[in-house]
């Protein structure tokens, strides 16, 4: 073993990016290149009477404008790169251009095609549509209700229902010692990550249609290729370096779009989102209303624990059952309750579709449990640290759903470290208070076990010694692609620098799944240190033989194979060129597939649906105006158990990236919807963290190395930003005794919290 | 709109003489015309900073610049400043402190620390976050970033 495995490390694509010579999807160019733009739909509820494409056609540099009626098979079904068929319930439609009804403002109503953008934008502007707006329905609860406007054509508005039971809740309230209730509320949330979506695509002389594209899915593939009625092997997706994804780069994005003008117009197109058309038509993350009722006894125990979950899924399915699955499964949080009733609904709206972003379902109910726990530990006067001590799950206790966790669980040890470290309470001259919040969190990762999810990934080594990875992972800027290097640097005993990886690519990678739920270092890392260490130990027992000694003996390091307490040394090139020489494969491709499971009786979910969870707490400091309600966070702790931290440099960047991700979840970040209507399509309205806002996290890195991942590891890049929302509010409460329960905890809301307003 | 501007600058230490639209960008111009990429198309209104770049030395959002006001002035991309010691020390230190992440922010960061740097000798770790807070990351958390450009800060004392 050559030790790169938890050293700090720059990643393999760190200087490229700092010099700025990595090619984003929007940075390429080819020759003969056409424009492609989007006509977006003005109402978010109406009928399309019809559509007159007749001037935009005649524009001189337009080479095509593209509607419903142009597109073979505009309505397919969406999947996320998985396999398997997952049924209806778990896939819905997917509607390439708005064909009879439009369902949401922003919804791609044509396509154009023209020699330069600037055309492509006036050819958008003579495409006559004419609508008859129609009422809409923009609330889940009401969209729910018998006899509401119906979103779609022929489907309900509730597009799914989970139900989850254990012991009788009911029964157990009515002898709790206390009972708490509330309801929470969360907003529609942009990723804003800084690329918007971008791509280029080709047709080749095989006929195939090539996209490079920024997304964290390249399995679209199948869906595009669907869309065209062409067979998979005529549709090629390179993923380049994604500016950022967060789950926003899950679903199609221009992929179809520019598929359909190649093929119509024959010419390499090129389509870029603006920051205004990227907020206002790519998902959001789901809106909930989270209705909690958890009793407990005198002593701090929980009894008992309701919660009834309703997502807004926006105007189309996509993700919604997915992340409400993991939202009904999340809904107790971390904790070992007996008598647990959970309901669970997501519901069509006339609003922006809602689809996977950072957290995907488990972040939502995290903000209402984990306030619920801080009220609970106030009315009983017991120290918020005490009541999760009393009732946090540990190794060997039983979920809501029956499942048995059978791997350490480093709670509430994280809070308690979290805790410490944040130290004693600044003090602050008035009007500011300060408050000290600590919430708990937990999130799968890897994917729901029902999709049956596999990945790929082929290793060679080069006659020189150097080594050649090749894996179809996405690279979103989480160290994907760098963190196998290092896996493969530290199995074959060479540097980091002598390997090189090629990602992202349908044609010439093998497949490895998409850069979602938190599963390429568990899911890539594994294919990729399962075709490492065999071909390690091919390569080893070649040597063992040319050296006379038991392979068990011998170890790779620094380019050479070493004999255990010996000085002798043999080159790896010569173990390599003997290989070679008898025909031995110089390479070995690995599938790694994640346990499996049968989808689960909706109506009362039971047994395990992840593979692990990654357990993790945040302590922060907040400082309250109390004349504005202006909040300052002055300190956040995030400190999680990590399994094993393959790149600290990297882990700590998923942990410090996601406390600030979902800092601005709970202070600033909001999609205001006004019936349907965007009113923050800029990033002067939609605003995010800056460096200014921003205080230095503080990470604790846990290693009890029981994750599933390689060498122990556990995933990071979702369950990092989890729990930083609920305790933040829990040290607003902490500082000026007001409970927010509607994220954003804006000055307004807190002000008015503050005055009996709320 | 088919009137066109004729511009003469600098670009990278390269004399350019070009066209250019009356409503056309100095990001357009940059990234179009001159296929200089590391200049990036984050939000097109001046809000997130990854297309920052000098002009005459100082850092501007290109995509609210009017290329035609380039006209006689001298503009740098990151790309053209490789091998100003600063530029490199920043480069190194945000690979080293692993500051990068998607990347997308990292050009337009760079030039705005450097540009900053230059300027103010003993900045504190305040002082360096609101010279940053024009360009948004949303990746790192900017805790690293601000490390980054902070250690550069001191070797500079």
């Amino acid at each position: 073993m050559s030790g790169v495995i938890g050293k700090p490390m720059p990643r393999h694509d760190a200087w490229a990016k700092a010099r700025g010579d990595v090619v984003y999807a929007d940075d390429f160019s080819l020759p003969g290149m056409l424009y492609g733009k989007v006509l977006r739909s003005r109402y978010p509820a109406a009928r399309i009477l019809s559509i007159d494409t007749k001037k935009a056609e005649a524009l001189p540099g337009v080479h095509a404008v593209l509607t419903a009626k142009d597109v073979p098979n505009n309505e397919t079904v969406t999947k996320f790169g998985q396999s398997r068929d997952v049924g209806s319930g778990f896939e819905g439609m997917y509607r390439v251009l708005a064909d009879k009804k439009v369902r949401f403002m922003g919804e791609a109503v044509a396509l154009v095609a023209a020699e330069t953008e600037r055309i492509a934008q006036e050819a958008l502007e003579l495409i006559e549509v004419d609508y008859e707006p129609l009422p809409g329905v923009f609330d889940p609860e009401e969209a729910a209700r018998p006899g509401a406007y119906p979103v779609g054509e022929s489907e309900s508005n509730v597009i799914a229902r989970y139900r989850i039971r254990r012991g009788d809740a009911d029964e157990a309230l009515r002898h709790a010692d206390v009972v708490i209730e509330g309801t929470y509320r969360v907003p529609f949330v942009d990723h804003a990550y800084l690329e918007p979506e971008s791509g280029v695509a080709w047709l080749d002389e095989n006929g195939v249609i090539n996209i490079r594209v920024s997304t964290q899915v390249i399995e679209h593939f199948r869906g595009v290729a669907a869309v065209l009625g062409v067979p998979h092997n005529k549709v090629r997706i390179i993923g380049t370096f994604a500016g950022g994804g967060f789950g926003g780069k899950e679903d199609i994005t221009v992929e179809t779009y520019l598929a359909l003008l190649v093929r119509k117009t024959g010419r390499p197109c090129k389509m870029t989102w603006t920051r205004e058309e990227s907020i206002l038509s790519h998902s959001k993350r789901h809106p909930y209303v989270m209705r909690y009722t958890t009793g407990a006894m005198a002593d701090g125990k929980i009894v008992a624990l309701k919660a009834d979950l309703i997502s807004d899924a926006g105007a189309y399915v996509y993700l919604s059952p997915w992340v409400l699955m993991y939202s009904a499964v999340n809904a107790t949080g971390p904790y070992e309750v007996d008598n647990v009733d959970i309901t669970a609904m997501t519901v069509l709206t006339n609003n922006t579709f809602t689809s996977a972003n950072r957290g995907f379902g488990a972040i939502q109910p995290n903000f209402a449990y984990e306030s619920q726990m801080d009220e609970l530990a106030r009315r009983l006067g017991i120290d918020p640290l005490e009541i999760r001590r009393i009732n946090c799950i540990k190794k060997g206790s039983t979920m809501s759903t029956g499942w048995k966790i059978d791997r350490y669980v480093a709670l509430p040890e994280v809070a308690e470290r979290a805790r410490e470290a944040l130290g004693e309470p600044t003090s602050m001259p008035a009007p500011w208070k300060v408050g000290i919040g600590v919430a708990v969190g937990m999130m799968s990762y890897g994917r729901l076990m029902f999709l049956h999810d596999t990945s790929r990934s082929h290793v060679r080594v080069e006659m020189d010694g150097s080594v050649t990875v090749r894996c179809g992972v996405p690279d979103i800027g989480g160290g994907q692609s760098s963190s196998l290097c290092q896996i493969v640097a530290e199995e074959l005993g060479v540097d980091m620098s002598n390997v090189n990886i090629y990602v992202s690519d349908t044609a010439l990678t093998p497949l490895a799944g998409t850069t979602t739920a938190t599963r390429q270092l568990y899911m890539s890392g594994n294919a990729t240190l399962k075709a490492a260490r065999e071909l390690r130990g091919r390569l080893l027992s070649k040597a063992a033989e040319m050296l006379g000694v038991s392979s068990d003996r011998l170890d790779l390091k620094e380019g050479s194979v070493i004999v255990e307490g010996e000085t002798r040394r043999l080159p790896l090139v010569k173990v390599i060129a003997a290989c070679a020489n008898e025909g031995q494969e110089l390479f070995s491709e690995a599938q790694f597939n994640a346990p499996f499971c049968e989808v689960p009786d909706l109506s009362d979910i039971k047994g395990q649906i992840f593979p692990d969870f990654t357990f993790g707490a945040h302590a922060v400091e907040v400082a309250v105006d109390t004349e504005t309600g202006m909040t300052r966070v002055l300190r956040i702790v995030s400190c999680y158990d990590v399994g094993r931290a393959i790149n600290p440099l990297s882990a700590e960047g998923q942990l410090e990236g996601g406390a600030i991700y979902c800092m601005g979840y709970a202070l600033m970040e909001e999609v205001v919807m006004d019936r349907g209507i965007t009113r923050t399509p800029s990033l002067s309205e939609y605003l995010i963290p800056t460096s200014a806002d921003a205080p230095d996290v503080t990470c604790i890195m846990l290693e009890y190395g029981d994750g599933l991942g390689p060498y122990g590891a556990k995933g990071l890049g979702e369950p990092s930003c989890n729990s930083i929302a609920p305790a933040i509010t829990n040290a607003i409460y902490d500082a000026v005794g007001v409970r927010i329960k509607s994220l954003p905890a804006t000055p307004e809301k807190v002000l008015r919290a503050m005055k009996g307003d709320l | 709109m088919t009137e066109g501007y004729a511009i003469e600058l600098t670009v990278n230490g390269r004399q350019v003489s070009a066209e250019v639209r009356a409503d056309e960008t100095l990001l357009e111009f940059l990234r179009t015309q001159l296929r200089i990429i590391d200049a990036k198309s984050g939000c097109g209104k001046g809000d997130c900073g990854t297309c920052t770049v000098l002009l005459d030395g100082l850092p501007v959002k290109s995509c609210i610049v009017l290329a035609a006001s380039a006209d006689g002035k001298d503009v740098k991309t990151l790309s053209g400043m490789q091998n100003e010691p600063l530029v490199k020390a920043l480069q190194e230190s945000f690979v080293t402190h692993g500051a990068v992440q998607c990347g997308f922010c990292t050009p337009g960061m760079i030039l705005t620390a450097a540009s900053y740097l230059n300027e103010h000798k003993n900045p504190s770790r305040d002082d360096i976050r609101r010279a940053l807070s024009g360009n948004l990351c949303r990746c790192t958390g900017y805790k690293k970033i601000v490390d980054a450009t902070q250690a550069v800060a001191r070797r500079n004392e």
